[in-house]
């Protein structure tokens, strides 16, 4: 057999590229030795889905500068009430003294009453890094908590969007035909709502109800106001990520990875956790990393329009509309809080869009 | 038919799916009085053009939809009969019924290693006691249908067409079933690694006894491994035979021009040989053709087949033919 092919090489075609074995010599070739034919093994390091997505993410220095910038801010925000001796709903106090010539402190800035402490007893008082305001309260440490309150009814809220978003648009996803029909009506109608009046309404509504219900409790300290934004949140926002998820659902279901779990017997909880909902993951931790952002827009002018949190608690919407009466003598008061809303929506939002392209399969 | 053992017998299956037209809904009727037995340890081999219901049937057997009637008996037991209203729970049957898939990527879940794949019917029905006998088995598998134990932690994206096949192979084997319903298992794969899967799954048998409904377009590939064959047109089994006998003597229309679509590799011979050619094209199954659906392109189409479809008629030796007029 071998004889007879190399007679057919011989006669090669003037354009053939083949390589004429008759020119060379046998004795010149070797056997590969094992650790060479192993050189020869293309199956790469293995990867997980996860790491995969975290190196694309890596490679990309916008979303890595998100990054960098949150962590910034959840650092400062975590840190800084621990050594600023001041409280953000305190008036500044000196040697036990109400320091009435604290107010409207510039950065940097002491009081009358502060210079005067400092040069009697030698001590260093702690600067108002951003001033005081109009009532004399430290503003570094209001806008440190304005954040915090920001941040944290931006997680709550989009934690608790992706709660009931993920049920309820699984189960219609899932089941299909007549469940499906009747949820997504359900979510339609929430959909055709007015949303700003609802939660305008609800605000208003809730915070009725809930002051006498909360009194005495742990809740009580967060104040109605905020308790009532969760729920508008929740009962609101939830219907986006339902359609999304029920959408994702409806298209990973008919592959036949599902198919082939149904045959082996597998009940419908376990292919939902083991098999869908691991393959819309993505679009799960994206449409939430977006939720967090959009939900602080919202929390920052509703707080603008007097309906967010109550005083003396305070948010970075409340804070710049505060300061809206004294724009002009005091412009920092106003820019400090929406450069640090920018930050963090614009953070939040590109970072959404890192993790969209770094773990989208689809985009790959 | 005989007195025989069967595995699996079915008797006039039917599976229609609701076409909404509007505001009507008009049945689809994918697999239309579909009757075959399967003795255990045999493979008989489902050929079809694409559309005709081949991959219907296969999932109406594994009960992955709705029979709309007819029977199915599997190993003895009653498994659905639309007569007598029994449709019993499917669990422990998956345990003996298994499928490999025709698409080896889509068919593995991109999220799990091969380990938990081929886990995975383990877990559903308990078939170990402890993680290490899991693994054990799991390794086994995988020896067993010629994959490398040290890729167990790997994900299918990084598998070939032809090991990932393996994988899903190794998945049906896991339960240690008497039936697998292979859907088009090799179509998706080069002819080089057609060949190997096809030899695995002759060896598989050979090692498991385990019996196959081997759906299937290349009428090459299941004439080698099938023992039987039978011909699907438009949800209407129309011939079931020996593979040998329905090789070098097919009677119904339908199977003379498949076989003679058979590509031939020796020039001399294929020009000599003559190719039946249909005319028109597959009529919808929304709108079938008055008795036998292949009526329409058929040379040998006399009044009585637009009449009726002509039952399956024994002609000697288990070879059953559909039709009036051969």
């Amino acid at each position: 057999m071998e004889a007879q092919n190399n007679e057919v090489l011989k006669r090669r075609q003037l354009l053939s590229s083949q390589i004429d074995l008759s020119k060379f010599n046998k004795d010149i070739f070797e056997k590969a030795t094992d650790d060479e034919k192993r050189q020869q093994d293309v199956m790469g390091e293995s990867t997980t889905f996860f790491k995969d997505g975290m190196r694309r993410l890596r490679k990309n220095p916008l979303a890595m500068g998100s990054i960098v910038v949150l962590v910034l801010i959840l650092l400062t925000i975590i840190i800084a009430p621990m050594f600023c001796p001041y409280s953000y709903s305190q008036i500044t106090n000196v040697g036990g003294r109400r320091d009435k010539s604290a107010a409207n402190l510039g950065p940097m800035e002491y009081s009358q009453l502060e210079t005067q402490y400092m040069e009697e007893t030698g001590e260093k008082l702690f600067p108002h890094l951003l001033g005081t305001d109009s009532l004399g309260r430290d503003y570094f440490i209001r806008v440190i908590y304005g954040t915090r309150v920001s941040l944290s009814v931006g997680v709550v809220a989009a934690v608790m969007v992706l709660i009931i978003g993920l049920l309820y648009g699984s189960i219609a996803g899932y089941f299909g035909g007549t469940v499906d029909l009747i949820m997504m009506r359900i979510v339609d109608i929430i959909y055709s709502l007015p949303d700003m009046l609802i939660i305008i309404l609800l605000s208003v509504v809730l915070n009725e109800t809930l002051t006498p219900l909360l009194a005495g409790t742990a809740l009580a300290k967060l104040g109605t106001n905020m308790i009532s934004m969760f729920i508008v949140f929740a009962l609101l926002y939830w219907v986006g990520m339902a359609r999304l998820i029920r959408g994702q659902i409806l298209t990973i279901k008919n592959n036949e990875y599902v198919l082939a779990a149904r045959a082996i017997g597998t009940k419908d909880g376990r292919i939902l956790r083991k098999h869908i909902l691991p393959n819309c993951l993505s679009v799960i931790i994206i449409t939430t990393a977006l939720q967090v952002p959009s939900a602080i827009f919202t929390e920052s002018y509703l707080s603008f329009l007097g309906l967010g949190v109550s005083a003396p608690l305070t948010s970075l919407g409340s804070l710049a509309n505060d300061a809206r009466g004294a724009m002009q003598s005091y412009p920092h008061r106003l820019v400090v809080p929406a450069i640090i809303i920018c930050l963090i929506v614009l953070a939040l939002n590109l970072l959404g869009d890192g993790l969209r392209d770094a773990f989208d399969s689809k985009l790959k | 038919m005989s007195e025989e053992k069967y595995l699996l017998e079915v008797e006039h299956l039917k599976q229609y799916f609701p076409v909404s037209q509007g505001f009507k809904k008009i049945p689809l009727k994918a697999v239309d009085d579909v009757s075959f037995a399967i003795r255990p340890g045999e493979t008989l081999g489902l050929v079809g053009e694409s559309g005709c219901g081949k991959t219907t049937v296969g999932r109406t057997l594994l009960r992955l939809y709705q029979p709309t009637a007819g029977r199915i008996v599997f190993d003895g037991d009653v498994l659905f009969d639309s007569d007598k209203g029994i449709d019993v729970d499917m669990l422990p049957y998956r345990k003996k019924m298994q499928m490999v898939f025709q698409d080896p990527y889509s068919s593995l879940n991109p999220r799990m290693t091969v380990e938990d794949i081929i886990g995975e019917p383990l877990d559903v029905h308990k078939l170990y006691s402890t993680k290490q006998e899991r693994r054990d088995k799991i390794l086994e598998l995988m020896e067993l249908v010629g994959l490398n134990a040290e890729h167990a932690m790997r994900y299918a994206h990084e598998f070939s067409g032809g090991q990932r096949q393996r994988i899903g192979i190794a998945r049906a084997l896991a339960v240690n079933p008497k039936f697998i319903v292979c859907d088009e298992p090799v179509s998706a794969l080069d002819v080089s690694i057609q060949a190997q899967v096809v030899n695995m799954f002759e060896e598989l048998q050979e090692k498991l006894g385990v019996a196959y409904l081997f759906i299937a377009h290349d009428l090459l590939v299941v004439h080698h491994i099938s023992d039987r064959i039978a011909v699907m047109y438009l949800g209407h089994l129309m011939e079931i035979a020996d593979a040998d006998d329905l090789n070098d003597n097919p009677l119904h229309p339908y199977t003379l021009s498949l076989l003679s679509a058979v590509p031939i590799p020796d020039p001399k011979t294929a020009r000599l040989s003559k190719r039946i050619i249909l005319e028109g094209d597959v009529p919808s199954p929304l709108k079938m053709p008055t008795g036998c659906p292949f009526r329409t392109r058929c040379n040998y189409a006399t009044d009585k087949c637009a009449e009726k479809m002509p039952e399956l008629s024994d002609r000697g030796n288990g070879h059953y033919v559909a039709c009036w007029n051969r």
